[in-house]
């Protein structure tokens, strides 16, 4: 690999975990992983904001005192005026850089450093120039791009630190609608928390019994986990600097050991891939949006397939 | 209130104007827009025939340039948005913000519109695109309630346009990978939502199953009308319950609230449908526009003739009741 600067972010928790709970995975991330930077706080429903409140505070100084860079996390969708005042009222309070879930903190952002989240849609480098422009200091991309286009804006885009979705649930859509209240027989407006009751995810079934999607509350994620580790030296190699991992409901201590293990070189990302199964077995691997096919597929390394090795 | 309707062919296009569109949508024949499916959509001569068309008749024409332009290849993009320029659009619909750039700097004049597929659900992010690329107007996601509207039309510096009758996403609009997740092909990369070219269907043990990519969709027995397999609009198992997870085979209509929308400050409505043929464009055109001139007991009327043309012939005022959230 190339001996250019690669760390670890730790993407925030999409899903609703108990107040305790979400204290103690972060208490245990900031004395145990090989992250450089958490991403911390709600990010995908306004009506949750307070099972975390009373726990930011010690979480925030714990990862500090561990030499953890905070950046706070917005909302990915805001339609109410709550909502805005919310986004609005943290961006102005925060001593943290802040990234960009939506287009409200993207325009309240502006001019001062920022990083902007998996959920801006960034496509191409005319956009991220755009947007560095602001002043974005760090893109994370959507998990849809290919590598092609990872390449071509990374290398168009100079001054800006990208970032990959490199392990977790793929967050595939966000709507008005709570999908995952409608599921248990409640609306949003009275939802009654039921997302809490699925830490990681309800899975959704096609008819057939073919494990497809998740439910997050307003968010749809991917069943698949994605996992790009074969992916991660070709990525630096193209100037990416950061790979995040989506909290799941699993050991993320040994993820982000195994991660950072396998991007300094120190483990084979074969052997990663079999030790991400065993930490995570409650998800298939995928990573065919990298390789510009469907984002559920697996795509084997390719000179694995050629040699008829580890197939 | 303008009437914003939508054109798939050229044929689509007249029949639009003729039916009393102030303003007709539609697209280049590629991956520049958001219904680039096999057919539809216009050459560069069939576009200049179709602006000079509605400008002889006092109508306007919109370009949607409204998908994420691919990396390497913005060219396509910016050359979309030179053309329809020249040819004379009233307006380039778009939701790239390097295209939006891009077409601020080079063509400061052109009147530029926020797609839907840009997400701008608030205040701050329209007057965000305001002030950052001179947008005139925003299409609003069809996440909002009537009330968030007026709120947010008080608040912001351009037109509100939103979508009122056609097909219904029920997902925030230009952030959904569904679709590629299953086939590879998403709305904002391709232009194409659940495509043709990925979609099976399958007799299985006497049920009708359609299949995107390799996932089933839906399941229909002999006696129940089968539809197209729209992701979300699939029936799924989830714990214990089997159903309709996302929503409904159902259709947007909210042409009963145009009072509501005209107070809450909406400029212009919008009806779904580029892919539509020109005798069901024909058809919703002339209605909606009956509608918008008539008392509201006569528009009752006209809109009960229309439901028969919504796919599956049930519809839903999806996002601007707040019931349905």
């Amino acid at each position: 690999m190339n001996a250019g600067k690669r760390t670890l972010t730790l993407g925030p928790v999409l899903y609703l975990w108990e107040g305790e709970k979400w204290r103690d995975f972060y208490f245990r991330i900031a004395d145990e992983a090989p992250v450089s930077h958490v991403v911390i706080g709600e990010t995908v429903c306004s009506k949750r904001l307070h099972f975390t409140d009373p726990y930011i505070a010690p979480v925030i100084e714990r990862m500090v005192a561990a030499g953890k860079r905070i950046v706070f996390s917005t909302l990915a969708l805001v339609t109410l005026e709550r909502e805005s005042q919310y986004v609005r009222s943290l961006i102005a309070d925060s001593p943290y850089p802040v990234e960009a879930n939506d287009l409200s903190a993207l325009a309240l952002l502006e001019g001062e450093p920022h990083w902007i989240g998996p959920l801006v849609n960034v496509y191409n480098a005319a956009t991220a120039r755009v947007l560095a422009r602001r002043g974005a200091g760090n893109v994370c991309l959507p998990p849809e791009l290919p590598a092609s286009s990872i390449n071509e804006i990374v290398s168009h885009t100079p001054g800006v630190d990208f970032e990959v979705l490199a392990f977790g649930r793929m967050p595939l859509a966000i709507s008005a609608r709570c999908a995952h209240a409608r599921a248990k027989g409640h609306i949003k407006d009275n939802c009654q928390f039921v997302c809490k009751d699925d830490p990681d995810g309800l899975p959704v079934k096609t008819l057939d019994r073919q494990s497809f999607l998740a439910l997050n509350c307003v968010q749809t994620v991917s069943f698949t986990c994605q996992a790009l580790l074969s992916e991660l030296s070709g990525l630096v190699g193209s100037g990416v600097s950061r790979f995040r991992l989506s909290p799941q409901d699993c050991d993320m201590v040994a993820v982000a050991r195994l991660y950072n293990e396998v991007l300094h070189g120190r483990v084979d990302a074969e052997d990663g891939l079999a030790r991400s199964r065993q930490i995570y077995p409650a998800a298939p691997l995928s990573n065919g949006f990298h390789h510009g096919q469907e984002g559920a597929a697996w795509i084997a390394r390719a000179r694995n397939v050629a040699h008829g090795a580890n197939a | 209130m303008e009437l914003i309707c939508p054109a798939g062919t050229p044929a689509a296009f007249r029949e639009a104007v003729d039916a009393g569109a102030d303003a007709v949508y539609c697209g280049f024949r590629d991956e520049t827009n958001a219904r680039n499916f096999p057919g539809l959509n216009f050459s560069r001569e069939e576009l200049g025939d179709a602006i000079a068309y509605a400008r002889r008749r006092g109508a306007q024409t919109f370009v949607a340039l409204n998908t994420f332009m691919r990396a390497g290849h913005e060219g396509l993009w910016y050359q979309a948005a030179t053309d329809a320029v020249r040819l004379g659009a009233d307006a380039l619909i778009l939701a790239d913000f390097g295209l939006m750039a891009h077409v601020a700097e080079t063509y400061p004049e052109q009147r530029l519109h926020v797609s839907v597929q840009a997400s701008a659900s608030n205040p701050d992010a329209v007057n965000f695109l305001v002030e950052a690329f001179g947008a005139r107007r925003v299409v609003l996601p069809r996440t909002l309630t009537i009330s968030d509207i007026a709120r947010l039309a008080r608040q912001i510096r351009c037109e509100i346009e939103v979508f009122v009758f056609g097909g219904l996403c029920v997902m925030a609009e230009g952030r959904c990978s569904l679709s590629s997740y299953a086939t590879g092909k998403s709305p904002n990369m391709n232009g194409v939502c659940s495509p043709a070219s990925h979609v099976r269907y399958r007799q299985d043990r006497g049920d009708l199953v359609s299949e995107l990519g390799a996932y089933t969709i839906n399941r229909f027995p002999r006696d129940e009308a089968a539809g197209y397999p729209t992701l979300c609009k699939g029936r799924f198992d989830i714990a214990d319950a089997r159903g309709y997870a996302f929503e409904d085979p159902v259709s947007l209509d909210v042409m009963d609230q145009i009072d509501a929308l005209r107070e809450a400050g909406v400029s212009a409505l919008k009806i779904e449908g580029r892919q539509r043929g020109k005798a069901y464009v024909a058809e919703v055109v002339s209605t909606l526009r009956k509608a918008l001139a008539a008392t509201p007991e006569e528009r009752r009327t006209l809109l009960a003739r229309l439901r028969l043309l919504s796919e599956g012939q049930r519809t839903t005022s999806g996002a601007y009741e707040k019931r349905w959230r």
